[in-house]
């Protein structure tokens, strides 16, 4: 599979969520790490449901409701689907040129299923490197996973940072 | 030249830094201004330490007891409100014995502040209420002296609670100035009663902190910047063909607005395709209330124009496509923390609450589709500064007419208050400040 060819990116064929084992789950988010790092993130939106929302709560509120409390990103799939364009794009300032990155996955559990849905959370390391310098977000994701025509795609994920400020990351215009 | 600046010329920067030659028209800020550490070290004193400095707004702290901490002015403080008194207070964050921070968690609730190093107790009013072993002090000494400390001065203009380490500054209000109408508009925009949202934005940049106030307030820089911004309202089906039109104003004593029509949508009260149609009548109803209360004009001006709002030195309320308060401080020349606020209309419905989080979120913050390309724009200038060759920046935008929102008034009405504190007029030097 050529990880910078979006139409060749494919989430992983399952029977049902009860079906779904701990290295199947593995493998779906080693998969957006690896598209996210290679920045292909036309093929990353392809592991997303169309009723998909990703939201980063703000670091003194990681038990933040993005439906009452600033957070800093609260994304449906159209704001995705733009933050994407914007990033693809040669106008995303912050992140032209790109940075390097390397989203590190770990710690992988997955819940029991229900309501439709496969709860996965995971710990995570996402280092970022630009013009020399480099800096970090640690933290936790909270997935809720889908199937949708067969296969495994993320519906919700949530990413609750460690860090107790921004400060030391500056800002998060890449995608964790 | 006196000897002061002749010390400064010692220290590595020019001894006049803002330069303004009004037939030449022309405006321009020496770089030493964001790059050297001796200014750096001199604004904390001059700048921060005899301005009124934003600390927090009360909605934060709503119950007896409650408290928030955080540096106001590079210096620790916290925010309490009394358990018993009611009273808001600021107090310095140090025990008065030996001291240790006595506030260690950012916010909660408290009857006493025990500091834990030696278990003085205090009160949320600031009295000292406990001593272990007491007996071990002699009578002559007097505990009800050594209570939590307060900055010299502490004042609440409707609800914003500022600070001055200043004992001798103006009061708050007359400090203020022109922008108190301005803030006025906001808090009257919004329903007359506001407060702040949970969850801060607190993120960081290696730049100058006047990068940021003239960032903040830069109508010129939108439409290069935040073309992604514009392409995704766009996206959305709102018409942003106008643009960003209206002027500048210098408000006194370094505050400064841009003020304009808005081509987004704004919560109060100005609809867009985003928001969707169950908003679109609720949104109604509130620009007829507020046409009620402040007649046609003053509501349109609440409800289809946008203001960036600069309190000098370092708060900046931008009333666009939602409100956010934000403030920074210098930690290094080359280096900010930044902290920024939602505000809205307390007990705003919850449909559009969720509108005006995801407003915000588009444009503004860390995560948003524009702040880290300002954060960009602004570590290019300072990292462009170190290559030398050019020693002026150019402020002079503006100066051969009515000032517009793309021009650069605003910012010399803060770098004219800005020479005041922090470099000596030629008139005025001898003198002591």
């Amino acid at each position: 599979m050529t990880l910078s060819a979006p139409g060749s990116v494919q989430a992983p064929l399952i029977d049902g969520l009860e079906a779904v084992s701990r290295p199947v789950v593995e493998d779906l988010l080693y998969l957006e790490a690896e598209l996210l790092d290679a920045w292909n993130l036309d093929g990353w939106l392809q592991l997303y449901t169309e009723d998909a929302r990703y939201v980063i709560p703000a670091t003194d509120t990681p038990e933040g409701d993005p439906d009452r409390d600033l957070v800093l990103v609260d994304d449906d799939r159209m704001r995705m689907t733009s933050r994407v364009e914007r990033l693809n794009s040669r106008r995303a300032h912050r992140e032209y040129p790109h940075s390097n990155t390397r989203h590190l996955v770990t710690n992988v559990r997955p819940g029991t299923p229900g309501a439709g849905v496969l709860p996965v959370t995971a710990g995570f390391a996402v280092f970022r490197f630009r013009n020399g310098r480099g800096t970090y977000y640690v933290g936790r994701y909270d997935y809720r996973l889908a199937v949708v025509d067969g296969r495994l795609l993320i519906r919700h994920k949530r990413v609750e940072l460690d860090l107790t400020a921004l400060r030391p990351a500056y800002d998060v215009a890449i995608i964790l | 030249v006196t000897l002061l600046d002749d010390q400064r010329t010692d220290a590595g920067f020019f001894p006049r830094m803002v330069d303004e030659d009004t037939e030449r028209h022309r405006f321009r800020v020496h770089r030493s201004a964001m790059t050297s550490p001796p200014v750096y070290a001199a604004e904390l004193e001059q700048v921060f330490g005899h301005s009124w400095l934003y600390v927090g707004h009360e909605s934060e702290i709503p119950h007896p007891g409650d408290y928030v901490r955080r540096p106001v002015g590079g210096r620790p403080v916290f925010l309490v409100r009394g358990a018993k008194s009611g009273e808001v207070h600021v107090f310095h964050n140090t025990c008065t014995h030996r001291g240790a921070l006595v506030c260690r968690t950012d916010r909660g609730n408290a009857k006493t502040f025990q500091c834990f190093y030696h278990a003085w107790t205090f009160d949320t009013d600031g009295r000292l209420v406990g001593v272990p072993d007491r007996d071990g002090y002699g009578d002559g000494l007097d505990f009800s002296s050594l209570g939590l400390v307060a900055p010299p001065r502490v004042e609440n203009y409707r609800g914003f609670i500022f600070l001055s380490y200043d004992p001798d500054i103006a009061d708050l209000p007359t400090y203020l100035a022109g922008a108190k109408e301005y803030l006025d508009l906001v808090i009257d925009g919004a329903s007359g009663s506001v407060e702040i949202i949970r969850g801060t934005h607190e993120y960081g940049m290696e730049a100058n902190w006047k990068l940021l106030v003239e960032n903040s307030i830069d109508g010129y820089h939108a439409v290069p910047v935040h073309t992604t911004y514009f392409q995704y309202l766009a996206a959305l089906g709102t018409d942003i063909s106008a643009g960003v039109t209206g002027f500048g104003r210098d408000l006194g004593n370094g505050h400064a607005v841009v003020e304009g029509d808005a081509p987004w949508g704004r919560p109060i009260a100005s609809w867009e395709p985003s928001f969707g149609e169950a908003a679109s009548q609720v949104i109604e109803q509130i620009r007829a209330d507020l046409v009620a209360r402040h007649g046609e004009q003053q509501a349109r001006r609440m409800a289809n124009t946008s203001r960036n709002l600069l309190i000098y030195p370092n708060l900046i309320i931008n009333d666009i496509m939602a409100v956010t308060v934000r403030t920074f401080m210098p930690t290094a020349a080359d280096r900010t923390e930044i902290t920024a606020w939602e505000l809205a209309p307390r007990d705003e419905l919850p449909l559009l609450r969720e509108r005006r989080l995801d407003n915000f979120l588009t444009f503004l913050g860390p995560g948003g589709f524009a702040t880290p390309d300002d954060i960009e724009a602004m570590e290019s200038c300072q990292a462009g500064f170190t290559s030398g060759g050019v020693e002026w920046n150019d402020i002079s935008r503006g100066m051969a007419r009515l000032p517009q929102v793309n021009d650069e008034a605003q910012m010399r009405a803060f770098w004219r208050r800005w020479s005041e504190q922090v470099e000596p007029a030629p008139a005025r030097s001898g003198g002591s400040r």
